[in-house]
């Protein structure tokens, strides 16, 4: 986590500040799809304008540092942990968007996080995932009255 | 005299047994949370909010400030064992407690940590209890210039002034103010930069934002080092208790961070990691054993940790007395009140003196339970640091999504939830800070309400601000606070080309 001086070119506040600027524009054109509602001073438009120049100036200031000392330089990633995390977290989504359940997506999360942190065992992994999203369930269901997401077996409890 | 009587009131209510039990809830939770990596109070308290939901409202209140509380307290000990510190705040404490681990003076370390959080955690409550009336009586008469001004001015030290860098503090606030209008529009019920997507249309969720930064941000952060660097705690050797020569060193750091952290938490200027920083450096300069600092001297230890603690009571200052959050904790904190209706500010003073007092006696009966909780049963936390890492993170994620899917049971709100995460990770990596975003959209949408309030009054006459003489002063020190790091920088420059 320190900034090298020796760069010229640093990309990832390059690429952010492309970002920044995208978002600038996305803002300015959603404000400018509004109808225009005149009342004393300022209407809905005038905070998304606002906020608009700001993005594009950090935008700016980005790029600039770009050209400077750049951000800081982040540690080597292990990309594939990050792919396990992001792989449980689509396994949640894909589980409830498909009517599958909480159940089951929280099992899939559990066993899954795990297996990113260096775990092996995923079956046992697994069945833990299941009891901890079973109980939530009925906690939440039967005593909070809650209601969680619901798949075939939510709903046989 | 009326904070007496009134605080006497408090106490009435904050004793009843319902509250008691949700106070005790709290400062187990914010213990817990704090000696558990990944986790601290903000995002706990944003998990619990969607549970709290049909419960008594005073006593959720109890509870957040519970766990607020108890997070100070609990992070010291993963700093001082484990050198990775569970939230910013106490990223100072590792620097000399985690030496004095080493040394096999951990017990001490987390003795004068604990101590020092009573100490710290009473006298700044008390602050707060005399503070918070004065503050009252001011804020009365504050028009919506003042407020907003005074938003601008949280906006600005929040992000700006005391972060390691104002570029990447102000571009976290530019993204939690972009999702503030995510909507309708309040006033006119434009809907704005939603896309046509209906989950959007009644904006971003405080929780989701701060679950998906905090939570997934950090699981799946931590999971692209945990490979890198596996952090083992350091068992406590020797006495736990702390000598007379650790006493004699200790109580002056105690009471002098009680006063960084006091102070400016209860200026709107927030943050728990600036005062911990500076009562470091005090000691530092003060110590009669300069030499010892950087192998354990039990002064960087007493002084952060009741830094830390006092400031958690300051924050609470503005964000009772203006409804003004300055920590992500208190944002998160400001949305549970929101959550029941009660907007914080003077009028909460009059409509719900019960709920303000009993909140603030119930904080001094918090601290007494930490005290107990953190000293004799310190080894009962410690053995939590234990579990394994693997097990620990995915059970916060499924904890995520629990509190996520219970509030909005959509997979729309998870997709939302993971796209966050995705972003904190981002942040994370090249050291974005996390709060500005979450202030940024609670304040954000209610900033942008007072400012057309005030242009409504003044028939449109931007001056307004510059006459009244309160949001003009605010307004004159919010420029100053966000020019004031780039000054210093350039002092810095030209000492250093003239050396």
């Amino acid at each position: 986590m320190k900034s090298s001086k020796l760069k010229t070119f640093d990309k990832p506040a390059a690429v952010i500040g492309v970002i920044l600027f995208a978002v600038a524009a996305i803002i300015a054109y959603d404000a400018s799809q509004m109808s225009q509602q005149a009342i004393y001073g300022i209407g809905p438009t005038a905070m998304p304008n606002a906020l608009a120049l700001f993005f594009a100036a950090l935008g700016v200031a980005h790029i600039v540092i770009a050209f400077r000392h750049g951000l800081p330089v982040p540690d080597q990633a292990d990309w594939g942990a990050f792919a396990w995390v992001a792989g449980a977290l689509l396994a949640l989504i894909v589980a409830v968007a498909s009517g599958a359940g909480f159940i089951l997506g929280a099992t899939l999360l559990f066993a899954m996080t795990a297996r990113a942190f260096g775990r092996k065992a995923f079956v046992i992994d697994l069945l833990i995932g299941f009891t901890i999203g079973l109980i939530v369930f009925l906690v939440f269901n039967n005593i909070l009255s809650l209601t969680l997401p619901q798949g075939p077996l939510e709903r046989l409890l | 005299m009326d904070s007496f009587i009134a605080l006497s009131n408090g106490f009435l209510v904050a004793l009843e047994p319902a509250n008691l039990l949700f106070a005790m809830v709290g400062v187990l939770l914010g213990t817990l949370v704090g000696v558990l990596p990944g986790i601290g109070p903000a995002l706990t308290v944003a998990l619990l909010l969607p549970v709290t939901f049909k419960l008594d409202p005073g006593g959720s209140i109890i509870m957040f400030a519970g766990i607020y509380y108890g997070g100070m307290y609990g992070g010291s000990t993963t700093s001082i064992l484990l050198n990775t510190p569970g939230e910013s705040a106490s990223v100072v404490t590792a620097l000399e407690g985690n030496k004095m681990a080493r040394a096999g003076r951990g017990g001490p370390a987390l003795a004068t940590a604990a101590v020092g959080s009573f100490v710290a955690g009473t006298l700044a409550t008390i602050g707060l209890a005399f503070l918070a009336p004065l503050l009252v009586k001011v804020a009365v008469a504050f028009g919506p210039w003042d407020y907003f001004a005074l938003m601008v001015l949280a906006f600005v030290t929040v992000a700006a002034t005391f972060g390691s860098s104002p570029l990447r503090g102000l571009t976290s606030l530019a993204f939690g103010l972009l999702l503030g209008l995510v909507g309708i529009d309040q006033l006119t019920g434009q809907a704005r930069l939603s896309f046509g997507i209906p989950q959007l249309l009644d904006g971003i969720e405080v929780t989701t934002l701060a679950v998906g930064l905090f939570a997934i941000g950090e699981a799946l952060f931590v999971a692209s080092r945990h490979l890198h660097n596996p952090e083992k705690p350091i068992p406590i050797k020797g006495s736990l208790w702390m000598t007379r020569e650790d006493w004699k060193r200790s109580w002056k750091p105690w009471l002098r961070g009680t006063a960084f952290g006091f102070l400016i938490g209860a200026l709107p200027a927030g943050g728990a990691e600036i005062p911990t920083f500076l009562s470091y450096a005090t000691e530092r300069k003060l110590s009669k054993h300069p030499e010892e600092f950087g192998h354990g001297a039990i002064e960087g230890v007493a002084g952060p940790e009741a830094a830390n603690n006092a400031s958690a009571a300051g924050t609470l200052v503005p964000l009772l007395t203006l409804g003004l959050p300055t920590s992500a904790t208190a944002a998160i904190m400001l949305a549970g009140f929101q959550q029941y209706g009660l907007q914080p500010g003077p009028l909460l003073f009059v409509q719900a003196p019960d709920l303000v007092w009993g909140l603030i006696a119930s904080l001094f009966i918090a601290n007494v339970m930490l005290v107990i909780l953190n000293l004799p049963l310190i080894g009962l936390w410690v053995r939590l640091l234990a579990i394994p890492m693997p097990w620990l993170y995915a059970g916060i994620l499924v904890f995520a999504a629990m509190g996520t899917v219970a509030a909005n049971p959509s997979a729309v709100e998870l997709a939302i939830l993971v796209i966050f995460g995705f972003i904190g990770f981002f942040m994370r990596r090249y050291d974005y800070p996390i709060a500005p975003a979450v202030v940024g959209l609670i304040l954000g949408p209610m900033a942008d309400a007072q400012l057309r309030r005030s242009l409504q009054m003044s028939l449109g006459d931007p001056m307004i601000f510059l006459e009244n003489p309160g949001s003009a002063i605010l307004l004159g020190i919010a420029v100053l606070a966000l020019l004031a790091p780039f000054i210093l920088k350039g002092l810095e420059r030209f000492q250093m080309q003239e050396d």
